[in-house]
Formats: structure tokens, C-alpha cells, sequence
């Protein structure tokens, strides 16, 4: 038996295969999906069980504002991609400044309300077990949306300085899906902590 | 053994072949894969460190000492005043990137870059099964991740999450672990089946039986594994109700596994059976794996789990599964593989040396490893008092391992020898029809 003949693809066949870096965005998203069910199931356990100190009803009241900034990020993200997908990258620009900006704003949001927990009302991650899963929870939640943060700003860098093209867009969208995915996160954490959980 | 040794060989292959296999010139994403590795290397460096390095506990070395499953409170900072749990979450959440970010990549490869004409039901089983290797990979040590940074929040900022003097439980620990522990002895396994299911084929000259029903059985394997875990835990009290779950799961996985086996047998009835070295280790692992298979059955029921959890009944069946099943599909694979990555060709005789000096050892060790069990030696101990009735039989135990390792000297020293003086092999040593590989000229590197 020899191979030496080599075979075309019979020019008919339509061979279209996911792009992979989608693909591989998505892995990654089931990934860490993972990761923070595993933490909100903790989470959920531990409703009701501390021993001591304060407690949610007493010391949470939900971000409203910060999270209507930090879904409508999402928003602008899409609006972006739309945006660069027709070539405008000047208004690709406006719209991914916002989102960066709401999503810092989020973070600000979150850094404020994690003073005054410290600060005022005592709650550490040592104080009870409310403590320890809320940080854990919501700090992963927030290291999450910093590794977005930093990744918008490095193509916000590009943009400014003309290195970002049209031709880009699919892996504009790519950040895209993980932006989309933290906000997700972001909803079932508003879900768990300050509606089930209070 | 596992994290270190197995997995990477595992994912070695994979990354070798899956790309020969479906046409393709490399991984999919390159740097992903070389970071991938990285990771896994500094890892296994920093357990490896932590046999000499920091400051260890009355004066020994650090070393992980909190059994692979590092139960809490165990773990927790009061009891573990060492570093040694430190060692043990920090190698593996690093190395756990590493099998993340290979597994994403198997991902991606496998559905994105196959060559034209490659659709998923014409992809070699070998595609498939490492497909869902890694699907559980993502899956499954993500929730390992998830737990090793609460115990270092515990450990080092002070969180209760296993805290049980805070009202934390211990428990939630042992079902996070298993969450990842069970589907990660799939992981183990799927490559090793992948490998079977390449092999036998050629050296039966017949084609793979049921090629639908192996990849059907494959996902359901998948699916299944990730609803078994707390077999690991029916003697912690979790009540009649979820153990029964858990029997009766544990109970269907060995369906879609017998499925595989049955179509391996029906591959080889009516073939022309070459006994090369690889299918002398291929046939060694379908007896083997199904015994393991037997004994896990066996102690899927809670009440026969009860007495014979934490024996040496329990550490004979993972290591008939792991030493008789992966290890015996690995060796064969490195024998079937080998003249393609090196271009020469291993002695035949000495592999087979290697093969029957494994097999005998192999079996003093562990086919008599149950009966110590059966007879009550628990697990984790260092030593024993005579007049048990076990020393026989560990005395056994051990005569095997110098068979074994007589084995692998050989083994070792038939593929450097050949490596560098073997005869040629060309592209197709097996004559196989496996296209796809051949057309890549030997030594494929």
C-alpha cells in the first residue's frame, strides 16, 4: 500500500467549520462557569448558617444603579462590534469607551459598597460565614470583570493609536462573548445574594 | 502519579496525533498549548520543590502529607501549620491550567480545524474520545479550581468555608473533590480507550465494531461520570435516599463501559489477530480493565462500600483500573506509536520481554493486593503488627513490583536502544489504513 497520490477536495463541498476562536471562547466560558457554580452553590448552602454577626437583611442593600451600568455595558459592547462590523471605527471607539467606563463604574460601585461592609457595619470575610462566601462570591465575580477591564483597555490602547481594523471584528466579538458572560455572572450573583440570599 | 505522570502522557499523545489524525498542521491555538505545558511543568516543579524547600514541619520536609484528596479540617490552617497543603493547591491549581487551557485547545482543534471532507462521523474514535476527555477536563477541574482558592481563603484570609467551628462543614470539601475526582479517573481512561480502539482494529485487520455505538457509549460515559462522585462518600452519613442515587448511578456507568467492551471483542472475533507487542498489552487491558470494572461494581453497593471503604480492597481496584487498564493501553500505544515518531522500529522480542515480566508482575501485585483487604488492612498505614494473616500476601504484593520494574528497565532500554540504532520503519510499519497518519513521512517530529 503507498500514499503517495494526494487527494483535492472535490471543489463542490461546501466545508465550513466554527471559527476557533469562538469555539475556544466558549470552552473557556463553560470553564469558568463551572468555577463559579461551585462558589454559588457554597453560597447557597451556607444561607442561614452563620453563627454570629451581622446579617444579610441587616447589612446588603441591592446595586441597582451599578448594575443597570454594568448590564448596559453589555449593550454598548454589542453596539461596538456592530459598529466596527460596518467599518466605523471612529464610532467603534465612542461606544467601547462607554463600556469601558460603565464597567469601571461598576467596579467603583462595588469597591464603595465593600467600604462601607468593612468599615461600617463590620462584615469581613473572617467575621461569619455569610462574610467569607459574599467576598469569595463577589470578589471572584470582580476579579472577573478587572481581567475584562484590562483586556478592553489593551484594545482601547490599539484603537487610539489606529492599529484596530475592520478586519478585526471577529476577535472584537470574541471579548465580546466573555464580556456578555460576566454579565451573566452578574446576574445570577445579583440573584443569589440579594434576592434569594437576604 | 496522576497529575504529574499520567495526564501529561495523556495529553501528549493527544496533542501528537490529534492533529495527524484529522488532517490538520497543528494544535489550534499554538501558544495556548505551549502555555499549556509550561504550566504543567512548573507545577510539578513546585511539588517537586516541596520535598526540600520551606521551612517543614518539626524539621521534615513539606511535602504534601494530607492524602491526594486533602480532606478538610484536615487542611485547614489549625491543623496544617506546614506548608505542605499550601504545596499540594498551589502545584495543582497551576498545573490545572494547564489542563484547562489543553483541554480548550483539544476542543477547538477537533471542531475546527479538521481538513476538508472531515466530517465529525468519519473522524478516527481516537478524535472523539479525547474530544470528550476534554469536555470533562473543562468540566471537572474547574470545580477542583473552585475549591483550592476557598481553602486558600481559608487558609490565608481567614474564611470559614470548611470551617466547621464556624458553622462550616467539612463535608461540602469531600463533594467539591469529588466533583472533580471522579469524572478526572474518565479522564484518565477515555485516552487509554482511544488508544485500544486504534490499536486492536489493525492487529484484529478488521475495522473498529459499531463505530456509532463507541462514540454514543463514549458520551454517555462523559454525561454519567459527572453524576457518580459521592460513591467516594457513603460512609460519611449523607442518609438512604442519596446513597441509593449514587448506586444506581454508579451502577448504569458500567453499561456504556461494558457496551465498549463487548464491541472491542467483536472487533477482534473473526479478524486475523496479529500478537504484535501493542496488542499483546491492548488484549492484557480488555481482560484486566473488565476485572477492575468487576470490583468497582462490586463496591457500588453502599453496604459492601462500608466495609470495604478506605482497604486495600480499594486500593487494588484503582490500581487494576490504572495500572492494568491505562498503564497496559499506554505501553502499547508507545510500541504503536513509536516507529512513527522515531522513524525506527523497537525490537519485537524485547517488547515482548517487557510484556510478559510486566503481566506477571503486574498480577502478584495486584490480583493478590485484594485479599489484605478482604482480610480488613486499612489503608494509610505504615506499619502492622504481625499475625494478622496479611503479611503473606503483602509479601507477594512486593515480589511483583521487582517483575514490574524488571519491565520497565527493559522497556526502557528497548526504545533508547532502537531510538538510536533500530532499523528503519518507514511510514506505515503496521500496514495499516490509517491514510490520514501515513502521509506525514516518518520520523513524524
Amino acid at each position: 500500500m503507498n500514499a503517495t497520490s494526494t487527494t483535492l477536495a472535490p471543489p463542490q463541498l461546501d466545508w465550513k467549520l466554527p471559527e476557533r476562536g469562538r469555539v475556544g471562547m466558549y470552552a473557556l466560558i463553560a470553564a469558568e462557569a463551572a468555577i463559579f457554580t461551585i462558589f454559588v452553590v457554597a453560597y447557597l448552602f451556607y444561607i442561614g448558617k452563620s453563627l454570629s454577626g451581622p446579617l444579610p437583611s441587616e447589612v446588603l442593600s441591592p446595586p441597582i444603579f451599578y448594575t443597570v451600568c454594568l448590564l448596559s455595558s453589555s449593550l454598548t459592547i454589542h453596539f461596538a462590534g456592530r459598529s466596527l462590523q460596518g467599518g466605523n471605527v471612529r464610532s467603534f471607539g465612542a461606544w467601547w469607551l462607554l463600556t469601558i467606563v460603565l464597567a469601571a463604574l461598576f467596579l467603583y460601585g462595588t469597591a464603595s459598597e465593600w467600604h462601607r461592609l468593612i468599615y461600617k457595619e463590620g462584615l469581613t470575610i473572617t467575621t461569619n460565614l455569610f462574610g467569607t462566601t459574599y467576598y469569595s462570591l463577589v470578589g471572584l465575580h470582580g476579579f472577573h470583570v478587572v481581567m475584562g477591564l484590562l483586556a478592553m483597555t489593551t484594545v482601547m490602547v490599539f484603537t487610539i493609536v489606529g492599529a484596530l481594523k475592520q478586519e478585526h471584528v471577529e476577535r472584537i466579538d470574541v471579548l465580546s462573548l466573555y464580556w456578555h458572560f460576566v454579565d451573566a455572572v452578574w446576574i445570577v450573583v445579583f440573584t443569589v445574594v440579594y434576592v434569594i440570599g437576604r | 502519579m496522576i497529575f504529574f505522570v499520567v495526564m501529561p502522557v495523556l495529553f501528549g499523545f493527544a496533542n501528537y496525533l490529534i492533529p495527524l489524525m484529522i488532517g490538520a498542521r497543528d494544535m489550534a491555538f499554538p501558544r495556548l498549548n505551549a502555555f499549556s505545558f509550561w504550566m504543567t511543568a512548573f507545577g510539578g516543579l513546585l511539588l517537586y520543590f516541596s520535598l526540600v524547600g520551606a521551612n517543614g514541619l518539626y524539621g521534615a520536609g513539606n511535602a504534601p502529607d494530607v492524602g491526594w484528596f486533602a480532606y478538610a479540617p484536615l487542611t485547614s490552617s489549625t491543623f496544617s501549620l506546614g506548608h505542605s497543603t499550601d504545596f499540594w493547591t498551589l502545584a495543582l491549581l497551576v498545573s490545572g491550567f494547564g489542563s484547562i487551557g489543553t483541554a480548550i485547545n483539544i476542543v477547538a482543534t477537533v471542531l475546527c480545524v479538521r481538513c476538508p471532507g472531515m466530517t465529525l462521523a468519519k473522524m478516527p474514535l481516537f478524535a472523539w474520545l479525547n474530544l470528550v476527555m476534554a469536555g470533562l477536563v473543562i468540566l471537572a477541574v474547574s470545580p477542583l479550581t473552585a475549591a483550592q482558592i476557598m481553602l486558600l481563603v481559608d487558609r490565608y484570609l481567614g474564611g470559614h468555608f470548611f470551617d466547621t467551628q464556624a458553622g462550616g462543614s467539612a463535608v461540602i470539601w469531600m463533594h467539591f473533590f469529588w466533583i472533580f475526582g471522579h469524572p478526572e479517573v474518565y479522564v484518565l481512561v477515555l485516552p487509554a480507550f482511544a488508544f485500544a480502539s486504534e490499536i486492536i482494529p489493525v492487529f484484529s485487520r478488521k475495522p473498529i465494531f459499531g463505530y456509532p455505538v463507541m462514540v454514543g457509549a463514549t458520551v454517555a460515559i462523559g454525561f454519567i461520570s459527572m453524576s457518580v462522585w459521592a460513591h467516594h462518600m457513603f460512609t460519611v452519613g449523607m442518609g438512604a435516599n442519596v446513597n441509593t442515587f449514587f448506586v444506581i448511578s454508579t451502577m448504569a456507568i458500567a453499561v456504556p463501559t461494558g457496551i465498549k467492551i463487548f464491541n472491542w471483542l467483536a472487533t477482534m472475533w473473526g479478524g486475523k489477530i496479529e500478537f504484535t507487542t501493542p496488542m499483546l498489552f491492548c488484549v492484557g487491558f480488555l481482560f484486566q480493565f473488565l476485572v477492575a470494572g468487576l470490583t468497582g461494581v462490586m463496591m457500588s453497593a453502599a453496604p459492601f462500600d462500608w466495609q470495604l471503604g478506605n482497604s486495600y480492597f480499594v486500593v487494588a481496584h484503582f490500581h487494576y483500573v490504572i495500572v492494568g487498564g491505562i498503564l497496559f493501553c499506554l505501553f502499547g500505544a508507545f510500541y504503536y506509536w513509536f516507529p512513527k515518531m522515531s522513524g525506527k522500529m523497537y525490537s519485537e522480542a524485547l517488547g515482548k520481554l517487557h510484556f510478559w515480566l510486566f503481566l506477571i508482575g503486574f498480577h502478584l501485585t495486584f490480583d493478590f493486593m485484594h485479599i489484605p483487604g478482604l482480610l480488613g488492612m486499612p489503608r494509610r498505614i505504615y506499619t502492622y503488627e504481625p499475625g494478622r494473616g496479611w503479611d503473606t500476601w503483602n509479601l507477594i504484593v512486593t515480589i511483583g513490583v521487582f517483575f514490574q520494574a524488571a519491565g520497565i528497565l527493559v522497556f526502557l532500554g528497548n526504545l533508547l536502544w532502537s531510538y538510536y540504532r533500530g532499523r528503519s520503519a518507514g511510514n506505515d510499519p503496521w500496514d495499516a489504513w490509517t491514510r490520514m497518519v501515513h502521509q506525514f513521512p516518518a520520523p513524524c517530529i
